[in-house]
């Protein structure tokens, strides 16, 4: 493709401008210091930045998001270590089903899981809100959990557990002297991309939210339908700071070959 | 299946079953039932009202036109990354995958900022004297379709470049080397090789934005879509019932799509 070659360099340049341009744009504004975001901005100013932890609805809600994203990795761990274990390790009828069904969650639209959570947890269980809340943000995690740890252990030789039982070591030992080891990094990775998907979790966690319960998103949404001034941009900018040191640990962990692997 | 393997699958299946499938089938049987008689008024009530019906198609036009945008845009961006250096290519993925992982909150409020009645592309066009009044972008369903491709475009470039990067190079190469220009190659070869993945990709964005309510929510204003007429009737009116059906009817689609352009994805594979 001659004219291609010519063209497409543009072309995917242009797109890349298109995906990237506004998060430069709400990075740049967030050193506005007038009380309206605009671009340019008209000065600099950290001003809104500070605000971030004057309002104690930030800081609040930001630690509930790490709590619940921490909390539900630990338990979805529990439940998918296991789980993504016994996938990758047996043989066994019925094996695609259940594969489809520890996976299912990501096929369910998230604002119908949440309301059906809602609907069900709260109300007719009974669960307080926070509870409720913790085990929508595991059942949206498990997936990824198995997904990737699955994925670790289909490089993980199975030959070298079965060498370590042959010379007498028990079933457990093995697990956790030999198979978990070597899968190590695919299961911080596992952690990682579970955290982010909880932590910018909208669908499940708005409604989950009820006095003095909510997350980071939830209330930055909240906050963006009242006001429009350069606090949100601010933390817009951190949260991209994070989510960068994340990416960058999850690329040294297992590379970025699980994102293009469906 | 040994009782071994039982054991370490339970814990996830019950937990999935306790906290996942019950309430989803308990929804979905509520639906069916009004003052203790089985019935589809629940639905009829629903497809019978205008209001719905407008919704249902504001949001399908919205996702339609959304997943073409993403195929478009997507398509030979993720052709010139796989075919791209080693380290370009490499940035280009990490590009690609940053906004994947960031906040949707944060990347709709970035079109907010771009959008709006004061935002960027207003200011540069009444600044410059090319329009009078700033343009109604923001809370329109444009400006719905505009974030929703920003949020979905990433996740249709990772996949088209995963198929890619599986593409068996081979066989463009034994297709130049039988004197086949490189625009035909691509037209014999790759694309129809890739097809299959384009699909998958498009369902991924199609299913993800009929169901997205973030983007919606923040770039539609009073513009309703499924999600968040969802999300108003189980929160603001507090109608169950209502939020219920729309439950359901979200459910339904998405399975249907799903299916129909997996199996149309599967034919198209010439793997088979």
């Amino acid at each position: 493709m001659k004219e291609g070659n010519r063209v497409l360099p543009w072309y995917t340049l242009l797109v890349f401008i298109f995906l990237l341009g506004p998060l430069v744009i709400i990075s740049i504004t967030s050193f506005e210091p007038g009380t309206v975001l605009k671009f340019p901005p008209e000065g600099f100013s950290l001003k809104w930045y500070k605000n971030i932890f004057e309002v104690s609805a930030f800081m609040e809600t930001f630690k509930t998001s790490i709590v619940i994203s921490l909390l539900g990795n630990l338990l979805s761990l529990l439940l998918g270590v296991p789980a993504a274990y016994a996938l990758s390790r047996y043989r066994f009828r019925g094996r695609d089903t259940l594969n489809a069904v520890f996976l299912s969650p990501v096929l369910i639209p998230g604002i119908v899981l949440g309301f059906t959570l809602l609907r069900y947890l709260i109300v007719v269980y009974n669960l307080p809100i926070v509870a409720g809340l913790l085990i929508g943000h595991t059942v949206i995690m498990l997936p990824f959990i198995i997904r990737v740890i699955a994925s670790s252990l289909e490089n993980f030789d199975f030959a070298v557990e079965e060498a370590a039982q042959s010379l007498g070591a028990s079933r457990i030992y093995t697990f956790f002297k030999v198979v978990l080891p070597n899968i190590r990094s695919g299961i911080l990775a596992a952690i990682l991309i579970a955290f982010l998907e909880s932590f910018n979790n909208v669908d499940i966690s708005v409604f989950m939210t009820g006095p003095g319960v909510s997350t980071l998103p939830i209330q930055m949404l909240t906050y963006v339908q009242n006001y429009f001034d350069p606090t949100i941009a601010a933390i817009s900018v951190i949260l991209m700071v994070l989510t960068a040191a994340l990416m960058f640990i999850i690329e040294r962990l297992m590379g970025f070959a699980y994102f293009t692997k469906r | 299946m040994n009782k071994k393997v039982m054991l370490l699958l339970l814990p996830g299946l019950l937990f999935l079953a306790v906290f996942m499938l019950i309430p989803i089938t308990l929804t979905i049987g509520s639906t069916f039932v009004q003052d203790g008689k089985l019935t589809l008024e629940g639905y009829l009530h629903f497809f019978r009202d205008g209001y719905f019906n407008r919704i249902l198609l504001t949001t399908l036009r919205v996702s339609v036109v959304t997943t073409l945008v993403c195929m478009v845009l997507g398509y030979p961006a993720a052709y010139y990354i796989s075919r791209a250096s080693a380290r370009k290519k490499s940035l280009l993925l990490a590009l690609s995958i940053f906004p994947l992982l960031t906040s949707p909150v944060v990347r709709s409020f970035s079109w907010m900022i771009i959008l709006g009645k004061k935002g960027l592309i207003n200011s540069f066009l009444v600044n410059t004297g090319l329009i009078a009044k700033p343009l109604d972008i923001l809370y329109t369903p444009t400006a719905m379709m505009i974030g929703l491709v920003h949020l979905f475009l990433p996740l249709i470039i990772i996949t088209l470049l995963g198929v890619m990067e599986n593409l068996d190079h081979e066989l463009v190469r034994a297709a130049r080397s039988l004197g086949a220009s490189p625009f035909a190659a691509f037209r014999k070869i790759t694309f129809p090789l890739t097809v299959p993945g384009l699909i998958i990709g498009g369902i991924l964005v199609f299913v993800g934005s009929l169901t997205a309510y973030t983007t919606p929510a923040l770039l539609g204003g009073k513009e309703r879509v499924v999600s968040t007429f969802l999300y108003q009737n189980a929160m603001t009116l507090n109608d169950w019932q209502a939020a219920s059906v729309i439950a359901v009817i979200m459910i339904v689609i998405t399975f249907v799509v799903v299916g129909l352009m997996n199996a149309w994805a599967n034919r198209l594979n010439p793997k088979g």
